[in-house]
């Protein structure tokens, strides 16, 4: 290799380039977009606000600037720790050609993985050991979600999205049971579980600017995700698999069983995110304990187009948003639900593949990954 | 003669330098043609030319950036197909859009219905027009049959039969005989010609000179988005033709050589197989292919051959019966241990299994040897071997591309299919399975493609070649099996075998003579 960059490799970087733009310009243009309508929103219900007054045009900017600075801070990582995780769950799942809606579930279990351990060594054993052993559990039982879906589908052709989404209720009713009784002290007054903190080792240490370990695990998860995905033969068919599963059964690929496998490690990442939550945020669980990462997670894994990175700064930015929506009330005036709202109306723009009805099909052609279509395409024709 | 509508005439369509640019690629450069009443102009061009651009301005798909639409010398403006449609223009495309399950009269009379009251289809009215139609033209059909009980040829006809409906005046046909046998083909051009001394005027697109030559009043080519030539069939040959799609001189007939033929590579002894739903598809075939030997499977499509073939290669089981390659037993090996044992595969559906169209062009050549050396080491993937292999391949195997990170999808369809055959033609191969490896590619392609075929063999592969395309069974084969219903029905002589003879066995299962032996019987 020469030092100076050849004509192949200026025009290989070109195109790098331009892929990535490509890639880019559908999700600013949701986000761009879905700040517009909120901002509309915000201006024609200003008359509604306490203390607000009819069509208020400069509230929305006022919002808008209360929400950005209310995000530069901590929390926006301690937010973005689960969505990372679980959304690089779905995205995985999407390069396969899979939707996991049973992030929910699988969240869930994770963080019930890690209560256990934590309620049974308590602080019986040194932080060193007890929290690898509480986030291993939590993959496990993340993990063990994930499977169960994979491999009903593999065998029997159920469909990931109704599978998932039943054992998502399924799940939460294990929770609701381990944390009525088994997981509940002796002589605790109501179904609570301990604090994670006062009565046991496993807390996430805390870390200056960033939060807690949590945040550490889940920015490592995102080159290790990206690594398998496409430096590995197994992730080549994967992506394959999620492709074009014809093919890959032709390459001397096996569909079926990489179904189970990335299914299995989606349920991983989200049990891992279901961890980092409970021993860094939460620490105490009662039976109705509950969560929205696995849907938002959804919307992570779309604005991310599917990309480990995309995924991370797709987490960012709605972890940011979260956490300047408290701001933004208390400055603003404005709901802090309005977040959510932005969030739907993202998605919705980012379903809606808006790009390829502007842009016309050959610019929306190369910006399409695999999240789209497999959120959009046609359900009960594939081959597996 | 039909269609010698004289110059003076106004045309039924002029299209007048069109110019359709769409980013990075000008598809249309200025195309001027016209189409006069009671003509069949051909339209002629390898893939990309821009032909199919043409039509889609046309068709009101896609908006000119300059030029102008003449229909009967009156300029028009045609905003979307239902326009189009409105103006007497209509398209035959290659996939027909047709409603199985209804009938004929129904697929005929759906979207543009007659209607009795404002709830009501008016039936009779219906079928007295669509009857007098198929009267005046010569349909054989009846208009109560069931659409997905007909032949592909006679599913034709009824998208004729559609357009006549509309009262179309310009009729666009889109490759129009790549499905048919050479039997339907004769009836659709008797169809045609019956259109043109009605006065209608037709376009008609191929890639297959001979047709064009045989059924044209005027041949216009188009090459990289610009009108070539014109030509009348009387003043040009096969081989101008060529030379003017191509814009060099191209070989129509491989000269295929002596095949060497060696000692038996494949042996296929009473094989059956099943089809998706598990409807016998196979009953029992025997087939034996010599190192160094071309045997042609000819066969209208839908005969088995999908099933025989991605059998043989490891996608489908077999129910019953015995494949031997090069002397070892390779019954019920997956593909992958077959593309180990030394067998090359062309799919015939390429978008379905051969390729990954969202995947980059070095990701694709290595779809069948990622997990080993040297495009992998261990657990992962050397991308820097892969990237290298890739460009060798690309360079040797002449595939055009800016870069061998481009997505297979923005390849050319010829393209994508040398893209196929450098994946798979790379190394020694016992066995070269083929399914209609040039089905969709323009002359300059088809060439490349049947020199690589025969390389393979001078190097001692057997293979098999699958294909609806009579001639290319014709011109490569050192025998010729005929398939009908899951059988091999005859094996002929390459050198001998006579076209009309294979024809009538692939559309029948039995040759005049069996017929008449039968007859006597």
């Amino acid at each position: 290799m020469s030092g100076a960059p050849s004509g192949g490799d200026r025009q290989r970087l070109r195109q790098a380039l331009g892929d990535i733009a490509l890639l880019l310009v559908g999700p600013v243009v949701a986000v761009a977009l879905a700040l517009l309508v909120g901002a509309v929103g915000i201006a024609l219900f200003s008359g509604l606000l306490p203390a607000g007054k009819p069509l208020d045009v400069g509230l929305p900017a006022r919002a808008y600037y209360a929400l950005f600075t209310g995000a530069i801070s901590t929390q926006t990582f301690v937010y973005a720790t689960p969505l990372i995780l679980a959304g690089l769950g779905v995205a995985l799942g999407f390069k396969a050609g899979l939707f996991n809606i049973g992030g929910r579930g699988q969240f869930l279990m994770g963080a019930l993985g890690a209560m256990t351990i934590a309620t049974w060594l308590g602080t019986s054993v040194p932080a060193v050991v007890e929290i690898p052993l509480a986030l291993g559990f939590a993959m496990l039982l993340g993990a063990i979600s994930g499977f169960i879906p994979g491999f009903l589908k593999a065998t029997s052709g159920a469909h990931e999205v109704v599978t998932t989404i039943m054992l998502n209720y399924i799940l939460a009713d294990v929770l609701y049971w381990a944390v009525s009784g088994p997981l509940v002290p002796a002589r605790a007054p109501q179904p609570i579980t301990i604090n994670i903190q006062d009565s046991s080792t496993a807390a996430l240490p805390g870390l200056p600017v960033i939060g807690n370990l949590g945040v550490v695990i889940a920015v490592l998860a995102v080159p290790i995700v990206w690594f398998l995905l496409y430096r590995t033969t197994l992730g080549f068919e994967i992506r394959t698999a999620g492709a074009n599963p014809d093919a890959a059964r032709y390459g001397g690929m096996k569909p079926r069983r990489l179904i189970v496998l990335t299914m299995t490690v989606a349920g991983l990442l989200s049990g891992l995110a279901g961890a980092c939550i409970l021993l860094g945020n939460d620490y105490q669980m009662t039976p109705g304990y509950d969560t929205t990462v696995g849907f938002d997670a959804i919307t992570v894994a779309l604005l991310g187009r599917s990309n480990p990175v995309g995924a991370f700064f797709a987490a960012l930015l709605l972890g940011g948003m979260r956490a300047g929506s408290g701001p933004m009330q208390i400055q603003a005036g404005v709901p802090r639900e309005l977040v959510d709202a932005l969030q739907a109306i993202i998605l919705l723009f980012l379903v809606m593949n808006v790009l390829r009805h502007w842009l016309g099909s050959r610019a929306a052609r190369g910006a399409e990954m695999a999240g789209i279509e497999t959120v959009t395409r046609t359900y009960g024709r594939e081959s597996v | 003669m039909t269609g010698q509508a004289d110059a003076s005439q106004v045309p039924a369509l002029e299209m007048r330098g069109i110019t359709k640019i769409y980013p990075g690629v000008v598809a249309n450069d200025g195309i001027t043609i016209d189409v006069r009443p009671g003509e069949i102009h051909a339209l002629l061009g390898e893939n990309g030319a821009g032909k199919t651009t043409l039509m889609n301005v046309l068709y009101g798909l896609a908006r000119p950036n300059e030029g102008q639409i003449l229909l009967d010398g009156q300029p028009v403006e045609i905003a979307d197909p239902a326009d189009a449609i409105r103006r007497g223009i209509t398209m035959v495309h290659q996939h027909f859009m047709l409603v199985p399950v209804f009938s004929v009269a129904e697929n005929v009379v759906l979207g543009d219905e007659t209607m009795a009251n404002p709830v009501f289809v008016d039936r009779r009215e219906a079928n007295r027009r669509i009857a007098e139609l198929a009267r005046r033209f010569g349909f054989d059909l009846d208009p109560n049959e069931k659409v997905g009980n007909l032949s592909v040829g006679q599913q034709q006809r009824v998208e004729i039969l559609k357009a006549l409906y509309r009262e179309a005046k310009i009729l666009v046909l889109d490759e129009p005989t790549a499905v048919l046998t050479p039997q339907e083909t004769e009836q659709i051009f008797v169809l045609l010609r019956r259109l043109a001394e009605d006065g209608r005027s037709i376009i008609f697109i191929s890639h297959k000179l001979y047709e064009v030559l045989e059924i044209a009043d005027r041949i216009t080519v188009i090459r990289r988005g610009r009108v070539i030539g014109e030509r009348r069939p009387g003043e040009t040959s096969e081989e101008d033709l060529a030379e003017l799609m191509v814009g060099r001189e191209v070989e129509l007939t491989v000269d295929r050589g002596e095949s060497h033929v060696a000692g038996p590579m494949l042996r296929v002894a009473g094989v059956r197989v099943l089809g998706d739903r598990g409807r016998e598809i196979i009953p029992s075939l025997d087939l034996e292919i010599r190192a160094g030997e071309v045997l042609g499977i000819a066969g209208v499509a839908g005969n088995g051959q999908d099933e025989l073939v991605q059998a043989l290669i490891g996608l489908r089981p077999f129910a019953a019966g015995t494949v031997t390659l090069d002397g070892h037993d390779v019954t019920g090996y997956s593909p992958r241990q077959m593309n180990e044992a030394g067998v090359g595969y062309v799919p015939g559906d390429r978008h379905r299994y051969g390729m990954i169209s969202a995947f980059p062009i070095y990701d694709n050549l290595v779809l069948t040897s990622y997990y080993r050396a040297p495009y992998a080491r261990g657990l992962l993937r050397d991308d820097a071997a892969i990237l290298r292999a890739a460009q060798e391949k690309v360079e040797r195997f002449d595939i055009r591309t800016p870069t061998v990170t481009a997505n297979a999808g923005t390849l050319s369809g010829g393209n994508q299919q040398k893209l196929v055959v450098a994946r798979e033609f790379d190394r020694p191969l016992k066995l070269l399975v083929l399914d209609q490896p040039t089905r969709g590619l323009d002359v300059g392609s088809i060439e490349f493609i049947h020199h690589q075929i025969l390389a393979q063999r001078d190097v001692g592969a057997a293979v098999l070649l699958v294909s609806a395309e009579l001639d290319e069974i014709m011109e490569m084969s050192d025998r010729i099996g005929v398939m009908y219903r899951g059988r091999i029905v005859a094996t002929l002589d390459g050198r001998t075998a006579d076209k009309s003879e294979v024809g009538l066995l692939m559309a029948t299962g039995a040759s005049d003579r069996a017929r008449a032996e039968g007859a006597t019987a």
